[in-house]
């Protein structure tokens, strides 16, 4: 027997009810992910009209001006500077075995970040970046680092780096990856937690609008700059460290960092942005 | 000029005196600490957080998603049509980005009931 505020807590708090948005942006369950990924890219573009397309990997400062000046004055002395220096060298020490991450990765890691997550066959998943980079560590006798922040967000801000200005492309391969874009996708829509809000509440939406101080970014693009420097943070930290603080956002519980659950959205949510160019690491308040 | 500034300071307090004889009729004390205990419930951020989404005469940075709470007694008729839109926005509008402040145990009905004194005075 469950105590009855766990079950007053499971019932209003975890559930998850798909909402359909009409008029502004619906997105048909069952459709595909190429006109999926139209539909949701001229939303924006007509919701802001007049802002290039590459823009929207800036989040909040394409679309307000004076957010965008603060921004341009912090990106003239980027707070990920040391980031990406401190990843390369993470990158490139020996493991025990004597190899190193290049030797695990395809193309030796360098400018493959923006075709991230990938749909792996074999494993029958989404993978991640992050999740490749532990992988190899594992392979090569060492400890996997913690998904959030520290040295994985390092070297995921220098190997976002070496990808900058590369278009976003996610693809998907297979009826199985399609099913994974689903869930993602699903997810993104359904109302969660406590408050009831979905993730599209306030990133298609509502994009644009203020909660309290905070304008709220379009959805479009943003996956485009991760890892992120964060000055609330005061350090690097990582897309799925993001998921987890928006999902506690509507007071729902978050997902663990790197649970299928994050990564079926990140492969979503990216898809979403093909066509972007990468530009990562990124800075934000 | 002394006589008109006695007269003045004569009707101001008389302006006083029967303001504050008049109090008990539009707000007696326990009203007056509902209103105070619903505008603080309402501006919590752990509570209502209500700014986070709406402006509200009295509180600082407030977001813009839903509409200024202003002339509340126009829009409603009765406390009790504006309880139920804060006790659940959805049967309103089922698309709504409002939490569902009483249908999902996000307040008290207690609280609920403190909130809903408060916001009708704007
Ligand atoms: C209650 C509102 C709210 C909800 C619900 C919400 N977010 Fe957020 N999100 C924010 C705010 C506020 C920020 C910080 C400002 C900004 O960049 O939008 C943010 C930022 C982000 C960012 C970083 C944007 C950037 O440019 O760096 C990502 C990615 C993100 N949210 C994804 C999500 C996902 C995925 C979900 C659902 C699991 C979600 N959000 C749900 C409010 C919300
Ligand atoms: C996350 C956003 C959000 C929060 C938090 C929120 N609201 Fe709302 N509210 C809205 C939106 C959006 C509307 C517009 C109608 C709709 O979409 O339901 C609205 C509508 C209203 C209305 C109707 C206004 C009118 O003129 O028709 C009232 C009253 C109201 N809200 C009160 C509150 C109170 C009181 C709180 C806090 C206890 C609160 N709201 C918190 C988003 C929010």
């Amino acid at each position: 027997m469950k105590p009855p505020s766990k079950k007053i807590f499971f019932k209003y708090c975890c559930q998850a009810t798909l909402i359909i948005f009409t008029g502004l942006l619906s997105l048909n369950l069952h459709a595909d992910p190429a006109s999926d990924k139209e539909k949701f890219q001229n939303f924006f573009s007509k919701k802001f009209s007049g802002i290039d397309f590459n823009e929207f990997s800036n989040g909040v400062y394409a679309i307000d001006p004076e957010s965008r000046a603060q921004w341009k004055n912090i990106e003239e002395f980027p707070p990920y500077v040391f980031a990406i220096d401190e990843g390369e060298k993470l990158f490139k020490t020996l493991f025990i075995t004597g190899r190193t991450y290049a030797d695990c990765l395809p193309e030796g890691g360098i400018g493959i970040a923006h075709s991230y997550p990938r749909f792996n066959i074999r494993k029958n998943q989404v993978v991640t970046l992050a999740q490749e980079i532990n992988t190899c560590r594992q392979l090569n006798r060492e400890e996997p680092l913690p998904w959030g922040r520290g040295d994985l967000a390092l070297i995921l801000a220098y190997l976002a780096f070496t990808s900058r200005d590369k278009e976003i492309s996610i693809t998907i391969p297979s009826s199985a990856a399609e099913a994974a874009y689903n869930k993602g996708k699903k997810l993104y829509y359904s109302r969660t937690g406590q408050l009831n809000i979905a993730c599209a509440h306030c990133h298609v939406d509502n994009a644009g609008k203020r909660i309290r101080a905070d304008i709220l970014s379009p959805a479009l693009g943003q996956t485009s700059h991760f890892p992120v420097y964060r000055a609330r943070w005061g350090e690097m930290g990582t897309l799925h460290r993001r998921f987890a603080e928006c999902s506690e956002l509507s007071r729902a519980k978050a997902f663990p960092l790197q649970s299928e659950a994050y990564r079926n959205l990140e492969y979503f949510l990216s898809y979403m942005s093909n066509g972007i160019k990468a530009n990562g690491p990124g800075a934000r308040k | 000029m002394q006589r008109l500034t006695r007269i003045l300071s004569l009707t101001s307090m008389l302006a006083i005196l029967t303001s504050s004889l008049m109090l008990p009729t539009t707000a007696n004390a326990d009203e007056k600490d509902m209103i105070a205990d619903g505008k603080a419930i309402a501006f919590h951020r752990h509570k209502g957080n209500c700014l986070a989404c709406h402006a509200i005469q009295g509180g600082l940075l407030p977001g813009n998603i839903g509409p200024p709470l202003v002339s509340m007694q126009d829009r409603y008729q009765t406390k009790r049509q504006l309880r139920e839109q804060i006790w659940d926005a959805s049967v309103n509008n089922p698309h709504t980005i409002m939490p569902p402040f009483g249908k999902y145990k996000i307040l008290t009905d207690d609280e609920i009931d403190k909130v809903v004194e408060f916001i009708y005075t704007l």
